[in-house]
């Protein structure tokens, strides 16, 4: 069997998922020794063309060009991994599809005639098919190795979709809102960051993006009873994966 | 060979963060054109922060950049900090402080290892740099480790930290936690060293650079987290008046917007900050400085990774010397009640100033936003050099010109993640 194709590939972002790869110090080299990293821009001026057996996707597509080369990349890719919430929920920049997008050009841009973008920014998902979606924001390392080893074995990721809660609970951490009344969003978030926030004692602010089926109200009239006001509540949902928690919402 | 004629161009520019394009045109032996391209898609952050909690922009303006998240976090929080009245525990600060010194090492050892040696070294990547000198990219993967492991305890993850606050920080470390970070540190402060001397034995092209070069600084240490702007030419101000001395413009050339400093072309990262504040480093970086061969200033931009890993030193002794004065703050952070108002902050990402500006209402709701990233500053230079590499290169052949070039932009660690949202947009096929 020849050596698998690893492209990774760019595009609405802040660059912090694909060097989730680069801060792999331990497995870079050893990775590097299983697969040919054929297309990483970020690391190297070597270019190889595709087909590719696996592409890392980051970032939301927010403009003409990114829509047809996103197209490119899905028929040269045998996977297609979305990585982080920019990729698989539209990322912050996101926030447009809920306002007026000519109105945030001119407020930014002097000359906002020379900015090329679409009204929304959106998934990788919703422009083509999507073998697996990875979550953060950032993405987590160990996760993403455990992406790659899956599919350079041949099977899929093996990565729960439940909420912070159980990753909180299994660390036996205090839960932040029974404990101190702060309000979090861990019981509708899903699960991947090893409930970072309440274990520094600050509730979740749902960078992970929902789990799968949350209760969201139920949550939400928790939040209510904790001395959130509604323009809050909407602030907090309407952060990193605004488009996905507003359709649970 | 001609030269009547040439265009060199680089649609995907790789070993920078971010998407940028070059274009060199040269017409009977004169530069004519000499462009760094942003066609990074806007984010339109200054526009959705509007509206936003005061408490909110550290973790939404990290979310710029996955490099330097610390860098947005930290100037957003001293500016916030600013609009409202509020000092911090010299505890808490000197903790921001550590922190920082955290992404200095793990950015500055990326680029020195991952995205600039391999141009030193004729590598298109650290991977196959790997194949002939593991042992270099190694040492340059245990030195970004090592950053990262103090961002991680401090910040809870190295890209995009949750433990940041305006005001502090939401759990502050137990000393016994920090010290338990001193063998990797160490270890990490060999490998620094041993970086300088590795970097300090590569050829530098010749190229001097006379524009102003403006950091922040501070009296007792060399300025990371906080300070007041100096420059070469004696300029001298405080942060609230950033925004009279620089000012965005936009060039006849190309569609982003240039930075100018009092009308004048200006520079900011580790060549501005190692010349203006030399005095300022610690025993061992300033003796690995003097080793590796820099003056009392460095104006030669392709010897920036020096700087780069002179400061990899400086900020594992500072923070060797910050962990072991930790004393564990009484408060991880102070109330900050928001009040009407505007607030500055700036502080030295790893590639350059980072200014953030916000004015509040009366509930504490952002009315307006301003940042201004280090590459947005840079860019007017970094085109500079371009005109002038290529100009006193026009004998290579357009292969090892445009390769030249290329490492020209490097030299600046250029951000554009962090400038295109800020500066206009060039869409090129790719």
């Amino acid at each position: 069997m020849s050596t698998p194709t690893l492209g990774v590939w760019k595009f609405t972002s802040c660059d912090g998922c694909q060097l989730t790869l680069l801060d792999c110090e331990d497995e870079l080299l050893a990775l590097a020794g299983q697969v040919r990293i054929a297309q990483f821009l970020e690391a190297s001026s070597a270019v190889v063309g595709g087909p590719y057996d696996v592409s890392l996707v980051e970032g939301s597509i927010s403009t003409p060009d990114e829509a047809e080369r996103i197209q490119r990349i899905r028929a040269e890719s045998r996977v297609l991994v979305a990585i982080g919430a920019c990729a698989t929920a539209g990322g912050i920049q996101a926030l447009r599809n809920f306002a007026d997008v000519d109105e945030f050009r001119s407020v930014v841009y002097a000359a906002p005639q020379y900015i090329d973008t679409l009204a929304t920014s959106t998934a990788i998902s919703e422009h083509v098919d999507v073998d697996f979606e990875l979550r953060g924001c950032p993405i987590d390392r160990h996760q993403l190795l455990e992406v790659l080893t899956a599919y350079l074995a041949g099977r899929k990721p093996d990565l729960p979709d439940t909420s912070v809660c159980t990753e909180c609970k299994r660390r036996g951490l205090t839960c932040v809102m029974v404990a101190h009344g702060t309000p979090c969003l861990g019981p509708v978030t899903h699960a991947g960051c090893g409930a970072l926030c309440p274990a520094y004692g600050r509730g979740c602010f749902g960078c992970f993006g929902p789990m799968t089926n949350p209760n969201v109200p139920a949550l939400t009239a928790q939040l209510r009873v904790l001395g959130m006001a509604e323009d809050e509540v909407d602030r907090v949902f309407r952060t990193f994966t605004v488009s996905s928690f507003e359709r649970e919402r | 060979m001609s030269h009547r004629s040439r265009q060199l161009k680089v649609s995907s520019l790789a070993r920078v963060e971010g998407e940028g394009a070059l274009r060199v045109v040269v017409n009977d032996g004169t530069v004519e054109r000499a462009e760094l391209q942003i066609y990074e898609p806007p984010r339109f952050f200054e526009a959705f922060l509007r509206g936003r909690k005061y408490t909110e922009p550290p973790d939404i303006t990290a979310r710029i950049c996955g490099i330097c998240p610390v860098a947005y976090q930290t100037s957003a929080c001293l500016a916030i900090e600013d609009a409202c009245g509020v000092e911090l525990d010299p505890a808490v600060a000197d903790l921001r402080r550590l922190l920082y010194c955290g992404e200095w090492i793990q950015s500055h050892a990326l680029h020195i290892y991952l995205l600039h040696a391999p141009d030193f070294l004729g590598y298109p990547d650290a991977i196959e740099l790997a194949k002939d000198h593991r042992d270099v990219v190694e040492r340059g993967l245990r030195l970004k480790k090592a950053g990262n492991a103090l961002m991680e305890l401090i910040g809870a993850r190295a890209i995009h930290p949750i433990n940041v606050r305006v005001g502090g920080f939401y759990r502050a470390p137990a000393r016994a936690e920090l010290q338990g970070l001193r063998p990797q540190l160490s270890q990490a402060l060999r490998d620094a060293l041993a970086t300088v001397r590795m970097v300090s034995g590569f050829t530098f092209p010749d190229l001097e650079l006379d524009h102003d070069l403006l950091a922040v600084r501070v009296p007792d240490r060399y300025a990371i987290e906080s300070g007041d702007l100096h420059s070469t030419s004696g300029l001298s101000f405080a942060v609230g008046n950033f925004s009279e001395h620089v000012v965005e413009r936009q060039v006849e050339h190309s569609t982003a917007l240039h930075a100018a400093l009092d009308n004048h072309l200006y520079l900011t990262g580790p060549l501005a900050r190692y010349t203006l504040n030399r005095a300022r480093l610690l025993p061992l970086a300033r003796a690995a400085a003097v080793e590796a061969g820099l003056g009392v200033e460095c104006r030669n931009p392709f010897r920036s990774i020096v700087v780069r890993a002179v400061e990899v030193v400086y900020a594992l002794e500072e923070a060797l010397r910050l962990l072991d004065a930790y004393v564990v703050p009484d408060r991880p952070y102070a109330d900050v009640v928001p009040r009407p108002g505007v607030g500055h902050g700036v502080s030295e990402a790893p590639r350059g100033l980072l200014y953030h500006r916000y004015e509040l209402d009366e509930d504490g709701l952002i009315r307006s936003a301003v940042i201004v990233p280090p590459t947005s500053q840079n860019q007017a230079a970094i085109e500079d050099d371009l005109r002038r590499v290529v100009g006193a290169n026009l004998d290579l052949d357009d292969g090892r010109l445009t390769a030249l070039c290329e490492q020209t932009i490097r030299n600046y660690d250029p951000c554009i993640s962090c400038s295109a949202h800020f500066l206009d947009l060039t869409v090129e096929g790719r």
